[in-house]
């Protein structure tokens, strides 16, 4: 089996005296898709952050890419690589209009204008989001900012994608077409969701975070 | 005159650059010009502009009355009392033609310049106006400071109405006791805390994409031979109307 792009070794992590994740250990292989499952507030946003190094765990390592990961320099080179989508859209949007908003990782990526609008067109396009581009991202409906939330982490070609709910507020065709997208994507995938069937189809694993540990779910 | 539907109306075609620093050289000069026929002038160039901007005759009106009260308050006023030919008396008190002469300017000189601005200025939305200002060389610092307020305005505001949703469907009902007072406090608390929470997944989300300090405006203006054209006529005008004050 080849190594794993995400590994976490016992990784324990605190909010506080609240004990979040305990000695917990996930590896993810290249072009693996993983579902994560588990009740509200178990972990799994926290879980999530821990890999692109917005939350440092208290003990035990993240290993991103190969190289065990500690301080933010570490990280910066693995938030390219690893695309992370928000729980909330309003989070994560915050470029006045759509387009600039799905062109502002692939500029950070040092790409090119003109490859830049070439990326935006194509991504707005494969989430059904043509004529949003001069949109405003804080007049959109909720749905419509997931997708576009979407748009921005698929923009920039991560190699792996955090997804937290990916679903959560779409409307049936709306789900159904991400669902598609995401499973016709090459890349390593842990996605969050209280979606079961959509797990079923997409996820080749669905594991289940309790008591700070994951555990295969049935 | 409105939106058409052969895309957008003339001036909304002009780059927003040259828009924004007509209408501000426009007012520097219809400020200081006083006669008649330059201000009336004025008042012609502004009303042709307005019927070639994508701003309709309505909300044109609808912008334009809050000025126009105000200066309906003045023609009555001014004249009072004023010095000049007496054109009549209200109750004990002089109605002079000065003081009408004077608010009769005011009220042209507003009205031209706020027709003129929101001819060339009123359709561009506020995003547009962050990416001219960066175009002005205004500091990167500012205009990510305006394009932030902008989007987390909004933000704000949904957080202040899902609160107050919140406490309403509980059947809070605001009085003059020491429960409501209790209830606004924490109401403000709550609000400056979530939205500082806000801002911290912000940043961490602008992280994730790779944010290192720059922000790329996709929006790149192209200065045209049209632009060349609108500033020459727009010169040519102010000249005009300059010549009718000076000469
Ligand atoms: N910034 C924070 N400070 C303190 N405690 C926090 C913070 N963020 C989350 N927590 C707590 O940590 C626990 C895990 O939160 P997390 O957001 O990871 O849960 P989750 O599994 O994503 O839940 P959900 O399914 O509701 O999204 C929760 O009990 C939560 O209250
Ligand atoms: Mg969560």
């Amino acid at each position: 089996m080849s190594d794993p792009l995400v590994k976490l070794e016992r990784v324990t992590f605190r909010y506080g005296e609240r004990t979040v994740l305990d000695q917990c250990d996930l590896a993810i292989s290249p072009a693996e898709r993983i579902g994560l499952v588990g009740a509200n507030g178990s972990g799994k946003t926290t879980l999530l952050g821990l890999i692109v190094g917005l939350r440092r765990p208290a003990l035990g390592r993240v290993i991103v890419f190969g190289k065990p990961r500690e301080r933010e320099a570490d990280f910066r080179a693995v938030r390219g690589r690893v695309g992370l989508l928000f729980q909330d859209s309003d989070d994560q949007l915050f470029c006045p209009t759509v387009a600039e908003d799905v062109a502002f990782g692939p500029f950070n990526l040092g790409k090119s204008r003109r490859e830049v609008e070439e990326i935006v067109a194509r991504t707005l396009a494969e989430l059904g989001l043509e004529g949003y581009a001069h949109r405003v991202t804080y007049k959109l409906s909720g749905g419509e900012k997931r997708l576009v939330a979407l748009a921005t982490v698929l923009a920039m070609e991560p190699e792996v994608l955090l997804l937290d709910e990916p679903t959560a507020g779409l409307d049936e065709t709306a789900a159904e077409r991400v669902t598609g997208i995401l499973a016709g994507l090459p890349q390593a995938m842990l996605i969050v969701s209280h979606d079961h069937p959509f797990l079923a189809r997409i996820a080749g694993r669905t594991l289940c975070l309790r008591h700070g540990r994951l555990q295969e779910a049935s | 005159m409105h939106r058409t539907a052969d895309g957008p109306a003339l001036l909304d075609r002009i780059d927003p650059r040259s828009r924004i620093l007509a209408a501000i050289a426009f007012a520097l000069v219809v400020s200081v010009v006083n006669r008649p026929p330059a201000l009336l002038a004025a008042l012609a160039c502004a009303f042709v502009s307005a019927a070639f901007s994508g701003v309709g005759p309505r909300d044109m009106l609808r912008r334009l009355a809050p000025l126009n009260v105000f200066m309906l308050l003045l023609v009555a006023l001014m004249p009072l009392s004023s010095g000049g030919r007496q054109l009549g008396t209200v109750g004990p008190f002089p109605y002079g033609a000065d003081g009408l002469r004077l608010a009769l300017t005011i009220a042209a000189k507003g009205n031209a310049i706020v027709l003129l601005l929101i001819a060339l200025a009123g359709s561009l939305d506020i995003n547009t106006v962050g990416h001219a200002m960066s175009h002005f060389r205004v500091p990167d610092k500012l205009t990510h400071l305006l394009l932030f307020t902008v989007r987390y305005l909004d933000v704000l505001r949904r957080e202040y109405h899902r609160l107050r949703v919140a406490i309403e469907v509980r059947a809070f009902r605001p009085g003059v006791n020491m429960h409501t007072y209790r209830t606004y406090g924490r109401l403000a608390g709550m609000l400056l805390v979530r939205s500082l929470d806000r801002s911290e997944r912000v940043v961490a989300a602008m992280k994730c994409r790779g944010f290192h300090g720059h922000f790329y405006l996709l929006d790149h203006f192209h200065y045209s031979r049209r632009d060349a054209l609108f500033a020459a006529v727009a010169a040519a005008i102010l000249a005009g109307i300059a010549r009718l004050e000076w000469l």
